[in-house]
């Protein structure tokens, strides 16, 4: 089997979504951490932040590596979406889905572009900003300003509702997604149990946590 | 019961088909959904007009020849059977039934309710097998020890009947139940090891080249089949096919 067929297998394409995601995973997890640490304490959070934006090894490898991982997932996702459809041309007259498969499993494609379109939007919110006060207008380092800059990101009632709607969609997007990734590179044995249940306290967790904190800096500055 | 039927009309492969209405009248509730399309057709065939072609051949859920996509679903309404195992007991009267062909790329209508599951018999050519030398002095498989565990899970994935509900149900037409199932049943034994590598890479293989669609593990084929294929058995394909391969 030569390497371009095995690239082209409907299996690895579905393991490189499930790699994809899993990686996409663990970045949620470590910027929730870091916002989570701005309810407790201003200074954690500013020294955090400052960190995440200045160290080199983040900025200049993660960063890019983060940008592709996003690039390679929702791509991806809609070449297989595509596919998927088309391997059905003649659409059933009656299709009772919601009667053998959750909403959130059937409409990965919905919850992924609400996503999306959250991130294009959190781009040009926070990181095309942070970007240009940092390289472009070459602004000196100053480690205090990020907890102010948060709080007023979430003065806008709008913002935060667009917020927090996003990261419904985002529980949604988990809620299928955390597990499904498991199930792709294959793991099913006596951990499957804990690693599901692990999944769905995750995929709650973490996008009503964010919910959670736009709302405390709304109400609290 | 009084049923209103919406079926699926197609002449042959290459004509367009459409949904038409039927009535049908006294339907007992302990018939099966099959006779009750036999009464229909017997209806059919004193008004002169072409009878609804669908498959079916054992009318005991073993041989995976019946199909029909029941009212939204593979199979019908029901759980853990077959077409011909589903029985007018699960509708009342009044009721309106849509029926329609197993739908997917990969299984194309010949006529009617009766779809070319051909593709499932190429996947199977390509690995679904195991090579025996039958020369004469075969080796009885029982004197080989299998732990009881791996000989039950091969046997779950041995029911699978082929008939293709998982692909209908799927909203991405995949055929991966079908394929993990038949590599499944082999993988798990020792006399299935030997070409274990060939079988999963040429099954799978075959099963992309037949136009199925891509799983995205929604677990509607599990709950579809007629015969409680698990989902544990992808991820056994999965896995094999991954290291497969790799090495
Ligand atoms: S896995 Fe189940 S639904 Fe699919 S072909 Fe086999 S018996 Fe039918
Ligand atoms: S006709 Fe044989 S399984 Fe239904």
């Amino acid at each position: 089997m030569t390497n371009s067929t095995i690239l082209k297998s409907s299996i690895a394409k579905k393991v490189a979504m499930a790699l994809s995601g899993l990686f996409l995973i663990t970045f949620l997890s470590i910027h929730f951490f870091v916002n989570l640490t701005s309810v407790f304490s201003e200074e954690l959070f500013n020294m955090m932040a400052h960190f995440m934006g200045n160290n080199p090894i983040i900025q200049f490898v993660m960063q890019p590596i983060l940008i592709i991982g996003v690039l390679f997932h929702f791509i991806m996702g809609f070449v297989l979406d595509f596919k998927n459809r088309s391997s059905r041309p003649i659409a059933y007259a009656k299709y009772n889905g919601a009667s053998n498969a959750s909403w959130s499993s059937r409409n990965m494609i919905i919850s992924g572009i609400v996503v999306l379109s959250f991130l294009g939007l959190h781009f040009y919110d926070f990181w095309v900003p942070e970007m240009a006060y940092k390289y472009v207008e070459a602004n000196p380092l100053n480690a205090q300003r990020y907890y102010h800059e948060l709080g007023e990101k979430f003065e806008s009632p709008i913002r935060t509702a667009i917020y927090s709607f996003s990261f419904f969609f985002l529980f949604l997007h988990l809620w299928h997604g955390f597990n499904s990734s498991f199930q792709s590179i294959g793991v099913n044995n006596k951990y499957s149990k804990a690693i599901h249940k692990f999944g769905y306290a995750f995929a709650i967790i973490v996008p009503f946590g964010f919910i959670f904190i736009a709302l405390f800096h709304h109400f609290n500055h | 019961m009084k049923l209103a039927l919406k079926i699926w009309r197609q002449n042959d492969a290459s004509s367009k088909g459409k949904m038409v209405d039927y009535t049908v009248e006294k339907i007992e509730p302990d018939m099966s959904f099959l006779e009750m399309l036999d009464i229909l057709n017997d209806e059919l065939i004193v008004k002169g007009e072409d009878t609804v072609a669908f498959d079916h051949d054992c009318r005991e859920g073993i041989c995976g020849m019946c199909s029909l996509f029941i009212n939204g679903e593979a199979h019908g309404p029901d759980r853990l059977v077959t077409t011909c195992q589903l029985h007018m007991r699960k509708f009342k009267d009044g009721d309106t039934i849509y029926i329609e062909p197993f739908r997917a790329k990969g299984f194309p209508v010949i006529k009617d309710l009766v779809v070319d599951r051909s593709a499932f018999d190429r996947i199977q050519q390509s690995g679904g097998f195991i090579s025996v030398n039958t020369s004469g002095n075969t080796i009885d498989a029982n004197t080989i020890p299998i732990p009881k565990h791996d000989a039950d899970k091969a046997f779950d994935a041995a029911t699978c009947i082929g008939c293709g509900a998982c692909v209908a149900t799927c909203k991405n037409s995949s055929a991966m139940l079908f394929v993990s199932a038949k590599v499944s049943q082999f993988s798990l034994l020792p006399q299935g090891k030997v070409e274990a590598k060939e079988r999963v890479l040429n099954m799978v293989n075959q099963m992309d080249a037949e136009g199925f669609g891509n799983c995205t593990n929604t677990g509607a084929c599990e709950v579809e089949c007629p015969k409680g294929i698990s989902l544990e058995n992808i991820a056994r394909m999965n896995r094999e096919y991954l290291k497969s391969s790799i090495i």
